[in-house]
């Protein structure tokens, strides 16, 4: 299951950039809000939201110096009062449906959407026909029988 | 000298693979009575096979050992300095290697198949064989033509290039080989499926047969899972013990199929019912194998953890799924209307639970399916879309929640039919712990939903485990029934963790220079100095951290942030102090320009459960196999006896004229 | 044998997997010949600038400000830092383009001064102003994820165009005809 995370830091400190800066992280990137009400909200979002120079992380659990940019970005959105979901829809308009793992109804992920329905009314349908014709078989041999 | 013998052996088993095919396929000829003259080296040729596939994976485990520099494999992923038990591990920590091992599972998994399972009808243990080899001749001709672990360099290496520090760990000493021999050792369970699919013998004595085998990859697959989660849990840095990563549903997957197979089969060998759906999750659990293999080493999929990404192999493994996959899905849509219907049941019975809990999953399954494989869908459009723990969580609860529910009614009810009066005190016990532990939870603080579900729904389910063994002598309940309250209390133990570690999480990150303080929980964490320090083939700087809860003693945390030299690599090593409630959990960063160190703590309540419930389970598993071998041996000898004493009356008692 | 259930209602959901698995295989083998995207693209382009306003980088020149951006000509807006190797590599290309004329306005991403002023010692100095983005606030509002990348600013202040990764020589002619596009 953890093979080769040398691509995770590699995808981290190459393409396009190839080195690491010297300057210190973002104020937010490594403080908690003191509110912890407003950091579990924080937190909760940036959970959900995509390390853009990672193979596939968030950026609370991400060391790049950009996640930590943008979780500076959420926090201090959110402590200005921003709303959780205004500030991933900030970041969706800049990078797309990409930098958020949460996907929202839309053009292109309706099918995410339809299918766990189409699932469920599929399931029942199986259901009631293989339980329900099994009842209508049951009471019908029983009448045979008696 | 190593590598050569290795490859040789390679080729040889491929070959045993074709004749294996070749007689298992001869003795479906076989017309009452005469058997082709082929069909009985079906058996042997698997053992051989099984023998030799194992002996090149020793031998690349040789060379490892002995840092053979001369095989490129070694050279690109080895170090001489390498720590030993590393060197070893190290053979599967790479792509061919990993390949390797996923062909000699095979291989002796079909090797054990041909050794011991003597129950079976001949043709149907030869369409079985023959099925075997033939996937194993695909994965020989991958291995052999397009990952060959053998490969020598025109000029041994000095020095190697060293493993992924990420990989020195005893993690990879099990997450591997028990994930391999579980998920492909689910190619027995497809073999079997096909071979009586083939020769029409979908009937209570082939599930018995098969019982045991899948019985066995889920243990061991169950095992793999919880070691991969637990290894990434603590070797990431991070905490995180699943993210819905496209290698993690991979795992998955086949573990999904694979349970609901393991119920599958368990009614068609006590009701003989079920037939096309247990047929059916044959094909599909090892189906879902090769799928994950494809997407681990193809790169379609964006990972953490892929490795190998080759769409060239990607390509060949592709071909091969077309092959097996295709052609096991064709034969089942051309076969299975054939299968007659099984024995009848009414919905409410235990029959009817595990019909739905079996549609349950396979929803599940289809959703991790979905979701792992839609960003590739959206990229085909040009979109880029990311899919992850908001869309899996509350999409695969939609049919957790209802399985969990009749899981906890399920055992209790008879087979073929029953009425809910006769278990009407269970339920309502069942619901009474479910409500109230969801009344108080939501009381108690402001939780998310599905953490707080998880924690009613672990409750009920823990009780439920045990009601089965109600009003039972408990020194006579059958060691298989054991194993299902076990395995039924290992899900309730998880998911407590898993929901705990959700809902009641608490961090802290600081800057803190030497002798400040933290608070976490009712933990008072103390940093009180950082020093460097130097492994064999590392460095490092490790905090000293004092924990303190309440009025106890102080424990010492060190965790350390490493920095590798073969390959160059840093990474961050957690500690972790483990207390029968919870976990906490210590990572040290970065220092910031006035001198502070970064320092993030975790308590997680609980967490340790979800492992814990998960060793639960596969103990249960275990429990059931020595039950049902239990149950077969006592079988068979009174089925002996049987036939001695009429062997010995027939004796005495002239024959009647028919 | 069948028994008095409907064979052929039976068949048609068993084809089922095996179609389901055809659709798979299929995206699957068509993905596979398709080059792999490896960056994330910005979804401001056909935007305006967002507005920002950044320090001087370092002493030799002054600071960035969309407004820097309106009126009279297309711009470039070159997103780099002292620190990116490959920005080194496309040090001559820009050089190139502000030789024909091009204003390229640079913001420098977690730079230091010093380490500004080194860089564009050594390999030249094409901008005519250049912003610090400290924390890559300003990157990040413009949808970069990643350095070196030069966006075409039309006259009248909207993104026309992305170029992700360093300039070759042979992007200095398309780069050329796109900034003519946004005239």
């Amino acid at each position: 299951m953890i093979r080769a995370l040398a691509v995770l830091l590699l995808a981290m400190l190459s393409l396009p950039a190839a080195g690491q800066d010297a300057l210190p992280p973002a104020p937010y990137a490594y403080t908690q809000l003191e509110d912890p009400a407003l950091e579990a909200k924080a937190t909760a979002l940036m959970h959900t939201l995509r390390c853009l120079k990672c193979q596939s992380q968030s950026i609370a659990d991400s060391d790049a110096p950009m996640a930590g940019d943008m979780r500076h970005q959420v926090r201090s959105r959110i402590l200005a009062g921003e709303e959780p979901e205004a500030v991933r829809a900030w970041l969706i308009e800049r990078y797309g449906d990409y930098v958020s793992y949460s996907p929202e109804v839309s053009q292109t992920t309706w099918p995410l959407f339809v299918v766990p329905a189409l699932l469920a009314l599929g399931a029942l349908l199986v259901l009631v026909r293989r339980l329900g014709r099994s009842r209508a078989d049951e009471t019908a041999a029983e009448g045979d029988a008696a | 000298m190593i590598a050569e013998i290795g490859l040789a052996a390679l080729w040889l088993a491929a070959a045993l693979a074709v004749l294996q095919m070749l007689a298992g396929a001869a003795a479906l000829r076989s017309i009452d009575g005469s058997v082709h003259p082929l069909a009985v080296y079906a058996r042997p040729a698997a053992i051989v096979q099984a023998v030799l596939a194992v002996l090149a994976f020793i031998m690349l485990l040789r060379a490892f050992a002995i840092t053979d520099l001369s095989i490129k494999l070694v050279a690109t992923n080895s170090h001489s300095m390498k720590p030993f038990i590393y060197k070893i591990t190290g053979t599967w920590g790479n792509h061919e290697g990993s390949m390797l091992l996923w062909v000699g599972v095979l291989a002796l998994a079909g090797g054990l198949l041909a050794g011991f399972e003597k129950r079976l009808p001949d043709r149907t243990m030869g369409a079985t064989l023959a099925v075997q080899g033939f996937i194993a001749i695909g994965f020989y001709a991958f291995l052999l033509l397009s990952s060959n672990p053998f490969e020598r360099l025109p000029v041994p290496a000095a020095e190697g290039i060293g493993l992924n520090p990420l990989l020195q760990d005893i993690g990879l000493a099990i997450h591997p080989p028990t994930l391999y021999a579980g998920y492909v050792g689910l190619s027995v369970a497809f073999s079997l499926a096909m071979g009586a699919l083939l020769t029409r013998e979908v009937n209570p004595n082939f599930a018995r047969a098969m019982r045991p085998w899948v019985l066995g990859a889920w243990v061991l697959l169950t095992l793999g899972i919880t070691a991969g989660s637990y290894w990434a849990y603590y070797e990431l840095g991070w905490g995180g013990w699943w993210f819905w990563d496209p290698v993690e549903n991979a795992s998955l997957m086949p573990w999904l199929a694979a349970t609901a197979l393991m119920h599958s089969v368990s009614v068609l060998a006590a009701r003989d019912a079920l037939r096309t759906w247990t047929i059916m999750l044959g094909v599909l659990a090892f189906s879902m194998s090769m799928l994950g293999t494809f997407l681990v080493r193809s790169g379609v999929l964006t990972s953490v953890h892929a490795f190998a990404v080759d769409p060239e192999r990607g390509a060949f493994i592709l071909a091969l799924l077309l092959i097996y996959i295709g052609g096991a899905f064709t034969i089942f849509a051309l076969r299975a209307s054939a299968v007659a219907e099984g024995k009848r049941f009414a919905a409410m019975s235990r029959e009817g639970a595990l019909v739905f809990n079996n549609v349950m999953l396979s929803a599940i399954l289809a959703i991790v399916l979905l979701g792992t494989l839609y960003p590739l869908l959206a990229e085909a459009f040009d979109a880029r879309v990311s899919v992850g723990p908001p869309y899996f969580n509350p999409a695969s609860a939609i049919f957790a929640i209802p399985m969990f529910l009749v899981m906890a009614v399920g055992p209790l009810l008879r087979w073929k039919e029953d009425k809910p009066a006769r278990v009407l005190f269970e339920m309502l016990a069942i619901a009474t712990v479910l409500i109230a532990v969801l009344v108080a939870v939501a009381i108690t603080g402001d939780y998310p939903l599905l953490p707080v579900l998880g924690l009613g729904l672990a409750a009920a389910l823990a009780l439920a485990a045990f009601l089965p063994l109600r009003g039972r002598k408990l020194a006579r309940v059958p060691v298989a029934v054991w194993g299902m309250v076990l395995a039924h209390f290992g899900v309730a133990v998880s998911l407590l963790g898993m929901a705990s570690e959700g809902a009641f999480t608490e961090e802290r990150l600081a800057a803190v220079a030497p002798g400040d303080t933290v608070k976490v929980g009712d933990w008072v964490i103390t940093l009180q100095g950082v020093a460097p320090v130097a492994g064999p083939n590392w460095t490092a700087i490790e905090a000293r951290v004092a924990a303190r809860q309440g009025d106890g003693a102080a424990v010492m945390l060190a965790p350390q942030a490493r920095n590798f030299w073969s390959p160059a690599q840093a990474t961050s090593e957690s500690a972790l102090l483990t207390r029968w409630d919870g976990q906490l959990y210590a990572v040290i960063g970065t220092q910031t320009p006035d001198g502070r160190w970064q320092l993030r703590v975790w308590w997680k309540p609980f967490v340790t459960f979800i492992w814990y419930g998960g060793l639960l389970i596969a103990l249960g598993g275990v429990l059931a196999i020595i039950g049902r071998v239990q149950v077969d041996v006592k079988r068979r000898k009174a089925a002996e006896l049987g036939e001695d004493r009429r062997a010995g009356l027939a004796d005495l008692v002239p024959e009647p004229a028919e | 044998m069948n028994a008095s259930g409907t064979p052929s209602r039976l068949r048609w959901w068993m084809w089922l997997p095996l179609a389901l698995f055809a659709f798979f295989a299929g995206l699957a083998g068509y993905m596979l010949t398709q080059e792999k995207e490896q960056f994330v693209k910005s979804t401001m382009v056909g935007k305006p600038l967002p507005a920002f306003a950044l320090p001087p980088a370092f002493e030799g020149r002054p600071g960035a400000a969309n407004t820097d951006f309106q009126g009279g000509k297309p711009r470039l807006l070159n997103i780099w830092a002292s620190w990116c190797l490959p920005c080194i590599a496309e040090a001559p290309q820009l050089e190139a383009l502000k030789a024909q004329g091009v204003e390229i306005i640079g913001i420098a991403i977690r730079d230091r001064p010093e380490d500004v002023a080194r860089f564009l010692e050594r390999h030249g100095n094409p901008y005519t102003r250049i912003g610090a983005d400290e924390i890559s606030a300003v990157q990040l509002e413009l949808g970069s994820s990643g350095v070196p990348e030069t966006f075409v600013i039309g006259a009248d202040g909207t993104i026309r165009y992305q170029h992700i990764g360093d300039i070759r020589p042979e992007h200095v002619a398309l780069l050329k005809a796109e900034l003519e596009k946004a005239q």
